[in-house]
């Protein structure tokens, strides 16, 4: 299959199960909310090392904030529910609570919640407040600005993780072009975060490594500078180089929509070929194949 | 829906005691049924029907037209539903209510709301002395809910408060949040004297400057972002032209009082600086 004159791999994605949260930050200007969003999402690039994955999905404008101010939405995808409480309260607590102005609320209705502001409340010595209103239950922490208001619980929900995307471009340049112009069509759809770097990654992996410490490296069968030492190369000759989008998504209807996009910019913008990445179908629950989500 | 409507025919000479106003006591019952439910005229048993013409049969809603200035204890126990009344209602309007919705479209007596744990009341005039208060004798009042008052209220709002919502829209007369344990109380108009007197937590809100027990001390002027959230929900609910912007993204002057208890409750005063 080909668009344009890109050829579409018939191959598919294969993705996990993962547990998702999304976080509204609010501050009194959209740059102290965005600065909290960064700090708050850094080293969420992989679960591999990171324990997280979490990235911005979107800008929240004042009329849709919980308190009318400017607002970021951050989503946070952790392996298990177990783990997803944890790394809430270490980041909100260590990335927002300490920024200039901010205040964290829970973004996702769901019957699964965990409890955040109830545990970081008792960084307020005793002299924390709840209140309640309408619902929801709100922890009042005293700072040394004023007050640091957060939700006491989140809700949380299954969610998709490992989407991806693997664009081939005959020059380096044009594999960067085409693959940030996916990243950034794909990052517009609602429920979805791109975890790395700008959403793009150079060093795809692969699962396990000739070094039993190591439970992924790198994927040598997508190495230009390996295709004739590899014996797994997909490398085509007129490759120079590869890049992959991962996409986490709270849905699948939202990985497929965001995949979607992502093919068609990176062909408009003149990659050689496009393909996934997959274990061969035996690793993840969900797959997404290319060619059907295209048509 | 199917509504239960209630006339007033003949004004009780004494205050009528009637619980039995209430959604689920309705539910399932006739014209005849509900006008023949006990109730209490002094101390003398009583039928409703004696008082009100009843007129359609209820699932959930009960609407009642008349001065109903000398009848007592409506909505007593309530826990869904929706009672609206077009006049005057008497003392303990919502008595012990755990849900729904009492609408009074007119004034209301004392004792608004007492013992509430869920539902909202709105009056939409005035409401007299211990709006969602304690009983006397009893360690804490209203456990829940909101109470709504658009116009003016007297003495000891919320005294002894547990949680929950008070809002005045008009002023408010002495002793507000009282020996108050937790909750909010927001006047937009003007407080009375010996605002939260033995107040141990909670919080009370007033648009106007006030004067403040000595047990209380001033910390500092800031913008209480948690107050947006019950500002803007005021707004929502038929306080749209009180709530000012202002109001919402001002600054408030902060007391933290009562000294002679915790300490830990709180008097915030718009600051107009």
């Amino acid at each position: 299959m080909k668009i344009n004159k890109t050829e579409i791999v018939d191959t598919f994605a294969e993705a996990f199960e993962m547990w998702g949260a999304r976080v509204i930050i609010t501050a009194d200007t959209k740059q102290w909310a965005r600065a909290a969003a960064a700090s708050m999402t850094g080293f969420a690039t992989s679960v591999i090392r990171c324990k997280l994955e979490a990235a911005v999905e979107c800008e929240v404008p004042e009329e849709d904030t919980p308190d009318r101010r400017p607002g970021i939405s951050v989503l946070l995808f952790t392996m298990s529910k177990k783990t997803i409480a944890g790394q809430l309260i270490d980041r909100i607590g260590q990335c927002v609570m300490t920024c200039p102005t901010t205040a964290c609320y829970n973004g996702l209705e769901s019957d699964n919640t965990v409890v955040v502001g109830g545990k970081l409340r008792f960084f307020g010595d005793s002299y924390q407040i709840s209140k309640q209103i309408n619902g929801r239950r709100l922890w009042r922490i005293p700072v040394m600005e004023g007050e640091f208001l957060v939700d006491d619980s989140f809700g949380i929900q299954p969610a998709v993780g490992g989407g991806n995307l693997i664009i081939f471009g005959s020059r380096k340049s044009i594999a960067l072009r085409a693959s940030a112009a996916a990243a950034s069509a794909m990052r517009e759809v609602a429920g979805v975060f791109l975890p790395f770097p700008q959403g793009v990654v150079r060093s795809g992996s692969k699962v396990g490594s000739r070094y039993k410490a190591l439970i992924a490296s790198t994927n040598d069968a997508y190495c230009p500078t390996l295709r004739s030492v590899s014996a797994d190369t997909v490398v085509p000759e007129k490759v120079e180089a590869i890049y992959e989008i991962v996409v986490d998504g709270l849905n699948e209807a939202a990985i497929i929509k965001a995949m979607q996009r992502g093919i068609y910019a990176a062909a408009d913008k003149g990659a050689t070929m496009i393909s996934a990445g997959n274990y061969g179908g035996e690793l993840g629950k969900y797959k997404f194949n290319l060619h059907e989500i295209v048509q | 829906m199917s509504v239960a409507l209630l006339k007033l025919h003949t004004q009780p000479d004494v205050p009528l005691e009637a619980e039995v106003v209430n959604p689920s006591t309705f539910a399932g019952l006739s014209e005849t049924g509900i006008e023949h439910l006990k109730v209490m005229h002094g101390n003398v048993k009583a039928k409703l029907g004696d008082f009100f013409k009843v007129t359609g049969e209820s699932d959930s809603a009960i609407h009642i037209e008349g001065d109903l200035s000398n009848v007592k204890m409506i909505g007593t126990g309530m826990s869904s539903g929706k009672i609206t009344i077009d006049g005057n209602v008497g003392m303990h309007v919502g008595m012990g209510m755990s849900g729904g919705e009492i609408v009074v479209n007119g004034n209301a007596g004392d004792w608004v709301g007492p013992e509430m744990s869920g539902g909202r009341i709105v009056v939409k005039g005035n409401a007299g002395h211990m709006v969602g208060s304690a009983f006397r004798g009893q360690s804490s009042g209203i456990k829940g809910g909101e109470i709504f008052i658009y116009g003016d209220a007297k003495n000891e709002i919320g005294h002894a408060m547990r949680r929950g919502l008070i809002a005045i829209g008009g002023n408010a007369g002495d002793f507000t949040g009282v020996n108050m344990l937790a909750g909010t109380i927001i006047v937009m108009g003007e407080l009375g004297i010996r605002t939260g007197a033995g107040m141990k937590r909670g919080t009370i809100v007033s648009f106007q400057d006030a004067p403040m027990l000595p047990s209380f001390e001033y910390s500092c002027t800031y913008h209480p972002l948690f107050l947006r959230f019950y500002l803007l929900r005021l707004q929502e609910n038929g306080f749209t032209r009180k709530i000012q912007d202002q109001y919402i993204s001002g600054k408030y002057k902060r007391y933290s009082g009562d000294g002679i208890e915790l300490n830990r409750g709180e008097v915030l005063l718009f600051s107009r600086q």
